[in-house]
């Protein structure tokens, strides 16, 4: 098929950027998106011209580098699964796809379509983690048993890969969906308990730090969030927070 | 230099516990004035960043994407080994040890498997410590399931997406030092060179991927965790951006480089589709638990499939061959994936292919959705269950165990396999080959350590699955914060090293020097121009199976694309700023120089051992017809190569491999 790209282009983060048109022609549509991307680059390669940068790695959905808004929506048409996942089956002959970075004020754009994640990171550091050193001394594993059901539940928030689909989507900019889900998990699990008050306040603090909007129960990051991480979480994370307030 | 790999004196049991009674240690006082550099934040890297940090040292680390969370083990589906005999079914220390030896085909070394064996047990202790959610069973304990090449089952796993649940728990335990301060955080860095001052590794020079700046960092001493090669063979299933480049560069400034042609060809993956494919997409081994592996038996329904005339579900029970379970008996469908590999292609090559290339074979879910389906009727008390009913509650229980992995298919191929067969082909999955260590982990350099994907410690020819986790982790969980203190216990009256030095000036200029020739040479062709085609050679001639004449051709050819992409190779953009044609450059770069290293190792290894399949070397004839065929007498060892300039000349040391606990047999898994 031959499409149409509308593609953001900025040289750094302090220029300005502009959405550039470009033409790509013969796109099969067993290609995935992001070789559909690839082809475009060789074309402006071959021309001279500097390549659209974007982020990507593992190219199967786990990693959460990709992160293209395509024609409105994170992740772009399809459901449940990341940018490098999304087949040009999605597309047809004549389509014109409009492809933007994630736009928040806490993810700012660092060339093209690739933004500074770094807020992301700052909220794990403020408490993502349980607070055990390696040792090789601790307790056998199975001397803890925990019921299949919280652990699968605990599974589930833990499959969050970290891409902020669920920012780039939400009106207000909010990562509630995000940091719901590591609160979740450990809330979860017997040996996140000991330090679950001091985490939740200390992340959502940290959330709040970094310009992240309020969360308006819209539920949109729930829709495009690539690994169904659900509202339960956000709810959670609340009862969590408001728990340790008490 | 001879190769000491000074593996401790005594009884194999006894080795890593006296090794530790007699090392020296460094206080904690001291620690806080020693600074180590770790270059990747995987599972090696991640769990040494931190447990280094955690003992005190100050530790920076560095990855080329934008969190350590990123890194290509979050890619790992299947699971983790560890011998904890949870299962009651005979499992131990030993078993683990030989099991992992005899999948290796006997090319590692007995001492440094023992050691992963014995730690084994504390990595899911740990793991579990810090919140990582393993499947359980109904009782609360943790679930296993079986991995290809073994008989008990020991593989423990978070549904299909272990190594991310792996990570993601090194990576928490990394965030509470970098809050801490005690590790300091490079991300979207590139280590380019290593730096030595005196014989040691006192340094590297990193380039900073958003500004383009070049930097210097001093330390104590460096620890290169940066995975595997694969990416050589340009389609695998690694992650665009694994790379060897640091690898390669430390291999340049002194360290031997081991067993490059002992490469991983895993047999469960989703087919090639067109010439545009950028990646191959892992199918997890764990699949092969219930999925059964399959051709047509009939050439013309093979014919048929291909033209797209007949459907696998069209085929009666007796028109299909189940060649692994026809062939292995005994391991069936687990035989390691070496073995594997070797028989789908054996079956393709023949004609037996399923889909239009001829390169497919089938992997059927059908008997496991049928015998669970029943099951479940039988748990559920539901009396003469329909077929439809039947099929409904076995689908459930092949979701539960591998939903991800069948969206994951679905999306790729459209097609869904609960209702007709998957399709998989091998592809290039995992390197084990890689940079010489000795049982200290560290390199031929003094100071430079080398961790989880990136050496060739413990696989030998073959890596068993689930074993590459369980490496990463020990090393940087729980033997390189041994073996590194003994080394620092002399530094601790070294002081900061500083980088304005000479040695940082020549270095840093060397990769400035390099950069600028990429942006300055205006050639013609893109950097995927030349991976794509290195990647041809090295699959036609340098891939599965192999023979002298094709390494040979394949050495010539991959020396004549690495001049011509000197010369030819087009880099847009410049220096300062954030360039991904020219981080590719500087990875193909390395690449077209591996590669030759690699087809020179391959056919100086004239024996069929692991996943080195020599054409020259098969059992011609008795029960064991068509195998592969070691040869023990004279290439029992190690090759390690010393970087001399072109790779042609570089120069072969041996590390003879001792087996001294566990006997040498021809691998059978009939
Ligand atoms: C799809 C897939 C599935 C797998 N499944 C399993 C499984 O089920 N069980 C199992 O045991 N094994 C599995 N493996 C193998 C296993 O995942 C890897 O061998 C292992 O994770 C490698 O870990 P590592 O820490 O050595 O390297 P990696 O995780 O590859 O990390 C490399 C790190 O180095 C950094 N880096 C690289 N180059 C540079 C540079 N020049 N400068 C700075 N940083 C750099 C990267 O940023 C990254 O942080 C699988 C592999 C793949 C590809
Ligand atoms: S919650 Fe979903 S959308 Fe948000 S970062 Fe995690 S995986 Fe991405
Ligand atoms: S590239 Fe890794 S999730 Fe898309």
């Amino acid at each position: 098929m031959n499409l149409t790209l509308k593609i953001w282009r900025q040289k750094d983060s302090k220029a300005k950027g502009q959405m550039v048109d470009y033409k790509v022609t013969d796109i099969s549509e067993h290609m995935s998106f992001l070789e559909m991307m690839d082809v475009l680059n060789e074309q402006l390669v071959n021309t001279g011209e500097e390549p659209v940068a974007f982020d990507h790695d593992c190219r199967e959905g786990i990693c959460g580098m990709c992160s293209l808004y395509i024609n409105g929506e994170a992740h772009g048409p399809d459901r449940g699964i990341t940018t490098c996942q999304l087949h040009m089956r999605m597309f047809k002959d004549g389509d014109t796809i409009t492809i933007e970075p994630w736009r928040a004020a806490a993810f700012p754009v660092i060339k093209d379509l690739i933004v500074d994640r770094m807020a992301f990171e700052r909220i794990q550091q403020a408490g993502g983690f349980i607070s055990v050193n390696t040792s090789g001394n601790t307790q056998d594993a199975n001397s803890l048993p925990i019921s299949k059901i919280a652990a699968d539940e605990a599974m589930d928030a833990a499959t969050c890969i970290g891409c902020g689909a669920c920012v780039a989507t939400c009106k207000n900019s909010s990562a509630m969906l995000f940091v719901g889900a590591k609160v979740s998990q450990y809330a979860l699990l017997p040996q996140g308990q000991v330090e679950a008050p001091e985490r939740v306040k200390n992340m959502v603090a940290q959330m709040d730090l970094e310009g992240f909007g309020n969360c308006t129960n819209t539920g949109a990051c729930e829709v495009e969030c690539p690994k169904g991480i659900t509202l339960e979480n956000i709810a959670r994370m609340n009862r969590e927070l408001m728990k340790a307030n008490i | 230099m001879a190769l000491d790999s000074k593996v401790p004196k005594g009884p194999i049991k006894d080795k890593w516990t006296d090794y530790k009674n007699n090392i020296n240690l460094v206080n904690p006082a001291n620690k806080r004035n020693i600074d180590i550099i770790v270059v990747g934040t995987g599972l090696a890297g991640g769990s040494a960043a931190a447990t280094l940090a955690e003992l005190g040292y100050n530790v920076k680390a560095f990855a080329y994407q934008d969190s350590p969370r990123r890194a290509h083990s979050i890619a790992a589906q299947g699971g983790i080994n560890a011998a904890k005999n949870y299962q009651g079914d005979g499992d131990s220390n030993y078993r683990l040890f030989y099991d992992t030896v005899k999948g290796g085909d006997y090319r590692s070394r007995e001492a440094n498997v023992y050691r992963l064996a014995e730690v084994s047990g504390n990595i899911i202790d740990q793991c579990v410590a810090q919140g990582v959610p393993f499947a359980r069973d109904y009782g609360g304990l943790l679930d296993n399931r079986s991995f290809g090449g073994v008989l008990v089952s020991r593989t423990f796993y978070a549904k299909g997406q272990t190594g991310q649940q792996l990570l993601l728990g090194a990576y928490s335990a990394m965030n509470r030092q970098i809050a801490r301060g005690k590790i300091q955080m490079y991300n979207r860095h590139e280590m380019l060179d290593v730096v030595k001052i005196d014989g040691k590794a006192r340094g590297i020079i990193a380039r900073d991927l958003i500004t383009g700046e070049l930097e210097r960092h001093s330390a104590h001493a460096v620890v290169i965790a940066t995975g595997g090669y694969g990416n050589v063979y340009f389609l695998s299933t690694n992650a665009m951006g694994s790379n060897a480049t640091a690898a390669w560069k430390i291999h340049k400034k002194g360290a031997y480089f081991a067993n490059p042609c002992f490469t991983q060809i895993h047999p469960t993956c989703i087919p090639r589709s067109g010439d545009y494919q950028s990646k191959l997409t892992l199918m997890s081994e764990s699949l092969r638990n219930d999925g059964r592996i399959w051709v047509p038996a009939k050439i013309e329904d093979a014919k048929a499939i291909q033209q797209g005339k007949l459907k696998p579900t069209d085929l009666a029970e007796e028109d299909r061959d189940y060649y692994l379970e026809r062939r292995y008996p005994a391991f069936g469908n687990l035989v390691p994936r070496d073995v594997a590999s070797r028989a789908a292609k054996e079956r393709c090559d023949a004609g037996y292919g399923v889909n239009a290339t001829g390169e497919a074979v089938y992997l059927d879910f059908a008997s496991a959705i049928q015998r669970y389906g029943t099951e479940q009727a039988k748990i559920h008390n539901i009396k003469n269950p329909s077929e439809a009913k039947i099929y409904e509650l076995g689908q459930a229980v092949v979701e539960a165990k591998y939903g991800n992995l069948f969206q994951m298919y679905e999306k790729i191929v459209d097609e869904n396999p609960y209702k007709t067969p998957m399709m998989i082909y091998p592809a290039t999955h995992y390197t084990m080959g890689g940079i010489w260590v000795d049982y200290n982990l560290m390199t031929t350099v003094e100071g430079l350590y080398c961790i989880g994907e990136a050496n060739f410690s413990d696989h030998g020819a073959n890596r068993l699955g689930a074993s590459a986790l369980m490496q990463g982790l020990a090393d940087g969980y729980f033997v390189l914060p041994y073996t590194i203190g003994d080394y620092l216990s002399h530094d601790i009256r070294t002081g900061k090293i500083p980088t304005d030095t000479k040695e940082f000036d020549e270095v840093e200029k060397e990769v400035k020097d390099r950069i600028d020739f990429f942006i300055n040479n205006k050639g013609t062709k893109s950097v995927d121009h030349f991976h794509k085609r290195l990647g041809k050679v090295m699959w036609d001639k340098v891939g599965m199976s192999r023979n002298a004449k094709d390494l040979t051709a394949a050495m010539a050819e991959i020396k004549a694309i690495r001049e011509e992409f000197w010369k030819d190779v087009k880099v847009p953009g410049s220096a300062n700023e954030m360039n991904v044609e020219l981080e590719k450059a500087g990875r193909v770069a390395d690449f077209l120089e591996l590669g030759e290293l690699f087809a020179k190792d391959a056919l100086v290894r004239e024996e069929s051992c692991g996943g080195h399949f020599r054409e020259e070397s098969a059992e011609l004839d008795g029960p064991q017809k068509g195998e592969a065929k070691r040869n023990d007498k004279d290439f029992a060892f190690v090759s390690a190569w010393e970087y001399k300039g072109e790779p042609a000349d570089a120069v072969l040391h041996k590390e003879q491999l001792e087996f001294k606990d566990i006997e040498l047999k021809q691998r059978s898994y009939k």
